[in-house]
């Protein structure tokens, strides 16, 4: 199959399955923006028109992603190899610019004012240029992602652009990054690697859920048995017993000191105040050293975990069946702090009830499986490891966008993909979409 | 490579799938096994307004309004809108001062938020009103809101109307289950409470939508869920308003009561009792003024002695014990009884007012006269009976006919909490004098003239003489003659009234023998000299001892005497003979009732009794120690106090708001075109220039009472 001929007919080879997903997907979205803002006293027709609406906006976005995303089918599938490095860079450059150039929006200073009003997130794109650079990075032939040296060099290219973003004080986008974890771990990371990472999650979340002496004392517990436990079976390997010390201490240390160093010293009063709600308990910002000042001026503001309160009363009186379109009386009353972007999810819930929102996540696990098949049917490593990221991006806004919204996890500034309102959200998505599209439309070839 | 770690793709999908699960497990929760969160949207975005409907109204005989709705108004303040409010004036209008203002305004804050509007200034003054209307745009944040109260046109008939207040925590304990809430108003005394339910009408309720501001975002389901409001139905009674403010006059500076009865139906024309008050008193801002006041004045003006109060009927019980021994074959109209100014017969000597030979050698005589003598002496025949042969049974039987003629029980007035007074059983007297064996007839003589332990409401005696005036039944004394629209459960409430009481079989003719004696009490009798002119009356004269000071003064009569229309009961408390004070109180009412006006004489008989001051020295004394000369009753306020409810029916006249008044518009629609209700701007004409020259002349008058204490 030549590449000219695919140029002519840019639907053969396409997942036509996951453009109709698409479809259907923005179309929820327009529809759950237009239940946030629909307000009975003006006419519709009028306000779409006129775009001063979000969700005539949006339908404007859309329209523009579907350009984009018929350009990209028709680009040469090579394009995207031999573009990765330079346009990462770019990407680069363009979050460093924000710093200079940035517009503030909602306390974060990542946005690039273009024309027309519009404004651009450089970290979004981001994404897909990290996506691409970690595909073209493992697909290199002298790459051994068996060895630590190629996880370490892979780390660094996600982690750049991610510290990049945790300084604009986008923590939400940068959490986005870890989501490369998936195309690693396909591609040869060992699972030790995740099991730590899960050991230490769980970590964390123990100190802040028992007290701190409690859990120094069950740490120091645990290792004792182990090493107990091994002279008992006479395995007095000292290595062993130094990996249990080792451990040990490096918990200890976290619970100790890390973690409150992180909380006090990292994390501003309102995203400590926000992890520590979703468990349940309050935060004391007179602790938090980085925002001290400016506690004073924040006090009149509504309580953190009033977001949280709020959707999961929208999503929760929805009831099984939902209250109707149009009929939330949360989404009317505007309860929901931010509907329209990171709780959207909440006006489904309450206008359609369980039946909707089970429907939705069936929609979206169907189309990440889906997704996952694509990735699993490329013959080049290079398109696999892409369609990798593509899902790890996905499945990670998507997850914790929805545990978000009904308090499984705390507050961050992630948009639920190809939902939430957005031009750069969704322009992005397409954009991560599309080109995973094209490239399995070419799956037949070995991209280098 | 990638084929060696191919099986990691279903490990992905693994995790992708359990964090799925994870997710739909808390929507499960959260959307189906959690009822809280409907509830606490409920209590987020839907408010519920509760639309009060306009209260029935009650009018008299002629479809004159008793009492009305009218608009009060309320100055609210929503304080988040209240910036750059011209305190200084506003200030000045309510006279208050600065520190006052910024505490109303943090309650209104506490009370209802920031974002919603409070009750800054209840009822305004129509001062204020007119003053607030004007300079309005100088407080931003700051409206007028209107509220329906009950006002009283005709100043008149407190005791029996009632009235309407806000429910209280005990209130709701008992008919909370009936859809009251806080904040609710109900009527608490009087028709108000005992016909609350037709009165209030139905509340409606409206359910609208408002957003996290507080901010009412539009109807809730297009008003799906909504009840609409449905207006109380009106009262019509047989009362005559003018006869009422004539009885509530002649009762000024006097501790007593008048009932006047309707004798063919039952219907009270009128009932006053005094020391009385202007219902007007107990509404909107005066009602905080006030209730202290009538609560804790010695005199109770809020206690209706006309069911409530309890008399010695004295002589004017006579007829009733002479129709028993009639009935009992005991006498004869021509029996006659020798008395020589005393009854003897029981040892301890009685007196009687007459000694001239004669005066009870018959019956009707003896009515006329009043001859103690005479009663005592057929009280005795009855209790010793020979039919019964035992004082005990004879007195069972002689208390039977007292409660068939409506005595020592409660008649079942449409008015709450009516006293049945004391016919007292034998078990009272077995008491008193140790076991049944040890009294007779002589024990308790003094029942045969309406002394000892017998007491009646005066509503009681009055519908004792519309029996009499029947001849033998009488219909259930009420107010209500009929509802708005009547129903079912209406009809089923009023049955009893419109069913005739015939409990005794007591010949027609012996009535005709005690109603020729009653006639003569009025030609030759005590009554001698009270005249209805052009109609001839039944009476009976009373002046009942009591432990308490001077006699009561009792009257009751009926009026014509061949075709009675009017029963009256009067008693004037420690006043002294029934001829003096209540007899000519009573032939004013009949007079004002039968001819629908006064003589001159009669006017200035009005004006001189009106004026006399009856009130026993120890209530004076009190008024003087609480330092509260004027007394309540309902005329003297009509100057004053009154003025600010007149002058505020005078702004709204001018003002837009009024148009939508819907009370007028009831009126207009709904009474009988017959005759169409006056506008309450004309009650004031009326009152101007009808009453106010008499007001004045009482003021006067009560001052110089007040020195001459």
């Amino acid at each position: 199959m030549s590449v000219s001929s695919n140029n002519n007919n840019f639907s053969k080879g396409t997942d036509l399955a996951v453009i109709l997903l698409y479809l259907i997907m923005v179309a929820i979205g327009i529809m759950c923006i237009f239940m946030v803002e629909y307000n009975p006293n003006l006419t519709w027709s009028n306000s779409f028109l006129t775009a001063k609406t979000n969700y005539s906006k949006q339908i404007y976005f859309a329209i523009f992603c579907g350009f984009v995303a018929i350009f990209i089918l028709l680009i040469d599938s090579k394009l995207f190899t031999a573009l990765a490095n330079i346009s990462y860079v770019l990407g680069i450059l363009l979050m460093l610019a924000t710093f200079v150039l940035g517009k503030n929006i909602n306390g974060s200073k990542s946005w690039i004012p273009i024309a027309g009003g519009f404004n651009l997130q450089p970290a979004e794109l981001c994404k897909i240029f990290t996506a691409l650079i970690l595909a073209k990075f493992i697909a290199k032939p002298e790459t051994d992602f068996t060895k630590l040296k190629s996880h370490i060099i892979a780390g660094m290219m996600i982690a750049f652009p991610a510290v990049l973003s945790i300084m604009q004080h986008e923590l939400g986008l940068a959490l986005v990054y870890s989501a490369f974890i998936f195309a690693m771990y396909r591609e040869g990371l060992p699972p030790v690697i995740l099991v730590i990472l899960l050991s230490f999650a769980i970590l964390v979340i123990a100190t802040l859920l028992l007290a701190p002496t409690t859990l120094s004392i069950i740490l120091t517990a645990l290792a004792g048995l182990f090493i107990a436990n091994m002279i008992k079976r006479f395995k007095r390997n000292k290595k062993n017993i130094l990996i249990v010390l080792a451990i040990w201490l490096v918990s200890f240390g976290t619970v100790r000191f890390a973690v409150p160093y992180i909380f006090n010293n990292v994390f501003e009063c309102y995203q400590s105040t926000r992890i520590y709600s979703m468990i349940g308990k309050e935060y004391d910002c007179s602790l938090n050293k980085k925002s001290a000042s400016s506690i004073t001026e924040k006090k009149s503001k509504k309580p953190d975990d009033y977001n949280v309160k709020q959707s999961k009363i929208a999503i929760g009186s929805g009831g099984f069946w939902g209250r109707g379109f149009l009929k939330g009386t949360q989404t009317r009353g505007r309860y929901v702090p931010a509907q329209h972007t990171d709780f959207i999810f909440t006006s489904l819930g309450e206008a359609f009830g369980f039946v909707g929102t089970f429907t939705f996540l069936a929609l979206y696990l169907f189309f990440l499986f889906r997704l996952i098949r694509i990735a699993e049917r490329q013959r080049s490593t290079f398109s696999r490891v892409y369609a990798y990221s593509v899902v790890g991006i996905f499945f990670f806004h998507i997850a914790v966008n929805i545990c978000m919204s009904i308090g499984l996890f705390p507050v961050v500034g992630i948009p639920l993909p190809l939902i939430s309102y957005g031009g750069s959200s969704l322009l992005t998505f397409t954009a991560l979409l599309f080109i995973l599209l094209r490239l399995d439309a070419d799956r037949q070839m070995v991209l280098r | 490579m990638s084929m060696y770690n191919s099986n990691r793709g279903g490990i992905i999908q693994i995790i992708i799938g359990i964090i799925f699960v994870l997710i739909i497990a808390q929507l499960i929760s959260l959307q189906i096994f959690s009822s809280k969160y409907v509830l606490a949207a409920n209590n987020n975005a839907i408010f519920r307004k509760i639309i009060y409907p306009d209260r029935g109204i009650i009018y008299d005989r002629k479809k004159r309004a008793l009492l009305e709705n009218t608009i009060s108004y309320d100055l609210v303040v929503i304080p988040n809108e209240a910036r750059g409010v011209d305190t200084a004036t506003l200030c000045e209008i309510l006279k208050i001062d600065k520190a006052e203002y910024n505490k109303r305004i943090v309650e209104v804050i506490i009370k209802n938020t920031r974002v919603k509007a409070g009750i800054f200034e209840p009822f305004l003054s129509a001062e204020s009103y007119a003053q607030l209307t004007e300079n309005l745009y100088r407080f931003p944040g700051f409206s007028i809101s209107e509220r329906s109260i009950r006002s009283y046109p005709y100043n008149t008939a407190a005791h029996v109307l009632g009235y309407v207040a806000e429910v209280d925590v005990n209130f709701l304990k008992k008919y909370g289950d009936q859809g009251y809430e806080m904040g609710d108003y109900a009527g608490m005394t009087g028709l108000e409470k005992q016909y609350e339910s037709i009165l209030m009408g139905q509340r409606g309720v409206k359910r609208y939508l408002r957003d996290n501001k507080g901010k009412i975002q539009g109807a809730f389901e297009k008003g799906e869920f909504d009840t609409l409001a449905i207006a109380g139905r009106n009262l019509f009674t047989s009362m005559d308003v003018e006869v009422q403010q004539l009885a509530e006059k002649l009762l000024q500076h006097k501790i007593g009561s008048v009932v006047a009865l309707n004798p063919k139906t039952g219907s009270v024309i009128a009932m006053a009792s005094s020391p009385g008050y202007n219902p007007n008193l107990l509404t909107g801002n005066q009602r905080r003024k006030t209730i202290g006041r009538l609560l804790t004045d010695t005199a109770r003006p809020i206690y209706n002695r006309a069911i409530k109060g309890q008399y010695p009927p004295g002589s004017t019980f006579k007829p009733l014990g002479a129709l028993i021994a009639l009935d009992e074959g005991l006498i004869t109209p021509s029996f006659g009884y020798n008395c020589f100014g005393l009854y003897t017969s029981c040892g301890d000597p009685r007196k009687c007012e007459h000694h001239n030979a004669g005066h009870a050698a018959n019956l009707q005589l003896a009515l006329a006269y009043s001859c103690n003598s005479y009663f005592l002496q057929v009280f005795r025949m009855a209790i010793d009976n020979p039919k019964y042969r035992d004082a005990k049974k004879g007195y069972l039987k002689w208390k039977q006919y007292m409660n068939s003629f409506g005595l020592g029980r409660k008649l079942g007035i449409d008015l709450p909490s009516e006293n049945r007074a004391n016919i007292p059983d034998t078990a009272q007297y077995n008491k008193d004098f140790g076991g049944a064996k040890y009294w007779n007839s002589c024990y308790m003589l003094t029942l045969g003239i309406g002394q000892d332990r017998m007491t009646a409401t005066p509503l009681q005696l009055a519908n004792a003489m519309a029996f009499i005036a029947n001849k033998g039944y009488y219909y259930t004394p009420h107010f209500i003659d009929s509802v708005e629209e009547e129903d079912e459960i209406d009809k089923k409430l009023l049955e009893n009234f419109r069913m005739k009481q015939e409990v005794t079989k007591i010949p027609t003719e012996y009535f005709d023998v005690i109603k020729e004696g009653m006639h003569d009490v009025t030609v030759f009798g005590t009554a001698a000299f009270i005249k209805v002119p052009g109609h001839e009356f039944c009476a009976k004269t009373g002046t009942a001892q009591n432990p308490h000071g001077k006699n009561h003064s009792l009257f009751v009569c009926f009026a014509p005497k061949d075709n009675p229309k009017i029963a009256v009961a009067v008693i004037v408390e420690n006043a002294g003979f029934g001829s003096t004070w209540a007899g000519p109180i009573a032939g004013l009412i009949m007079e004002k009732y039968l001819n629908d006006t006064l003589t001159k004489e009669s006017k200035t008989k009005v004006d001189y009794l009106s004026n006399v001051d009856l009130m026993p020295e120890s209530i004076k004394a009190w008024y003087i120690r609480n330092n509260k000369t004027e007394m309540l009753t309902p005329i003297e306020y009509n100057n004053d106090e009154l003025a600010d409810v007149w002058d505020m029916e005078m702004i709204s006249e001018n003002t837009p708001i009024k148009a939508k008044v819907d009370t007028i518009k009831k009126i207009d629609t709904v009474t009988p075109p017959a005759k169409p209700v006056a506008p309450p701007i004309k009650n004031k004409k009326t009152k101007e220039q009808g009453l106010n020259p008499t007001m004045k002349k009482k003021k006067a008058n009560s001052k110089i009472n007040n020195v001459s204490i």
